[in-house]
């Protein structure tokens, strides 16, 4: 869990050039982390590549905190 | 190093065995990039276009798909990529026509050319959005038409895919800027070609008094616009239409 956490973590801070205190489990990507539409899409490309696994775009589209997408990733991976 | 060098780029070309499409490949080759020609049915023209490409020093390579199928397009995106290894310049250009009147006009016809010459173009956008944006650059261009702006008598469907095509573009561009890709379009006039081949000299003549420039344009003017929107030199341009047509449309 914390190691996936920590994972997302780092690549979240890395593409939305946000500070790692507010990448919490609650954080939503779009109201909390300041990421547009095509933020969001990207996000997903890159941890689809991280955790090698493929989101679907009707699964991706539910997804909206940093806990959803670790919670996904554990339960996919 | 000129602008509009491409040396180290790679390219796909769709509708590349012939005309217009050809003559594209050939003149991004020449300007040094490596091409992936796209056909749908003439092998063997398209692997002329290759043969061309491949005397300039430049690595070819042939992928047939019907750009109208979303999974066909992927494919050849995908077989291009790991050929090349990346994928640097889209250009948009397979078209087809069935002209009718719009009371004779049946709906296969027009759903023909909206798939290949709309569908076909969002495709392609779509297939390489998610390469370019992980590369934080790519260069998209559309092939358009003067009818497009102009309307044409006999084409209701020709037109309405590539006036499509530049509201596609522009949408695009809009989407895509932020990733550093641009999307540009190029409406070419009565361009000498197969698809222009079939017109009748008495219509030949009518459209050629339409014409400032008094000639109908050659499959190299219109890869010339190409090469430019691709290049540096048009780096600070998206979601705009080059009319490459004599001045028909000004």
């Amino acid at each position: 869990m914390s190691d996936i956490y920590d994972r997302v973590k780092r690549i979240v801070v890395e593409r939305l050039g946000v500070e790692e205190s507010e990448v919490t489990s609650e954080a939503s990507f779009k109201d909390d982390l300041g990421a547009d539409s095509l933020d969001v899409v990207e996000l997903v490309m890159e941890l689809e590549d991280e955790f090698d696994l493929e989101i679907s775009d009707e699964d991706a589209e539910k997804i909206t905190t940093v806990g959803e997408v670790v919670n996904y990733i554990q339960s996919h991976a | 190093m000129s602008p509009l060098d491409l040396t180290g780029k790679s390219a796909l070309v769709t509708g590349a065995s012939r005309g217009i499409g050809r003559a594209i490949a050939i003149a991004l080759a020449q300007a040094g990039a490596d091409v992936a020609i796209n056909y749908a049915g003439s092998e063997a023209a398209a692997a002329e276009t290759a043969k061309a490409v491949e005397a300039l020093g430049r690595k070819a390579l042939l992928v047939q798909a019907n750009v109208g199928k979303a999974a066909e397009f992927d494919a050849m995106v995908q077989k291009t990529l790991e050929t090349f290894g990346k994928l640097d310049i889209l250009v948009n250009n397979a078209g087809i026509t069935r002209d009718n009147l719009i009371m004779r006009m049946k709906e296969e016809e027009f759903d023909d050319v909206i798939e290949t010459n709309l569908k076909g173009v969002f495709n392609g956008i779509k297939a390489v959005t998610r390469p370019m944006m992980k590369q934080r650059s790519g260069r998209i261009v559309n092939i358009s038409s003067v009818v497009g702006v102009l309307g044409n008598a006999g084409q209701a469907n020709y037109v309405a895919a590539k006036a499509g095509v530049i509201g596609l573009t522009k949408s695009a561009a809009r989407e895509l800027a932020s990733r550093g890709i641009t999307v540009n379009a190029v409406a070419p006039g009565y361009i000498e070609t197969d698809m222009t081949g079939k017109l009748s000299p008495e219509i030949r003549e009518g459209i050629l008094g339409q014409v400032p420039l008094g000639r109908m344009g050659r499959p190299e003017d219109v890869a010339s616009a190409v090469v430019y929107l691709v290049s540096d030199a048009a780096a600070y341009m998206t979601g705009q239409t080059l009319h490459v047509d004599g001045g028909m449309y000004m």
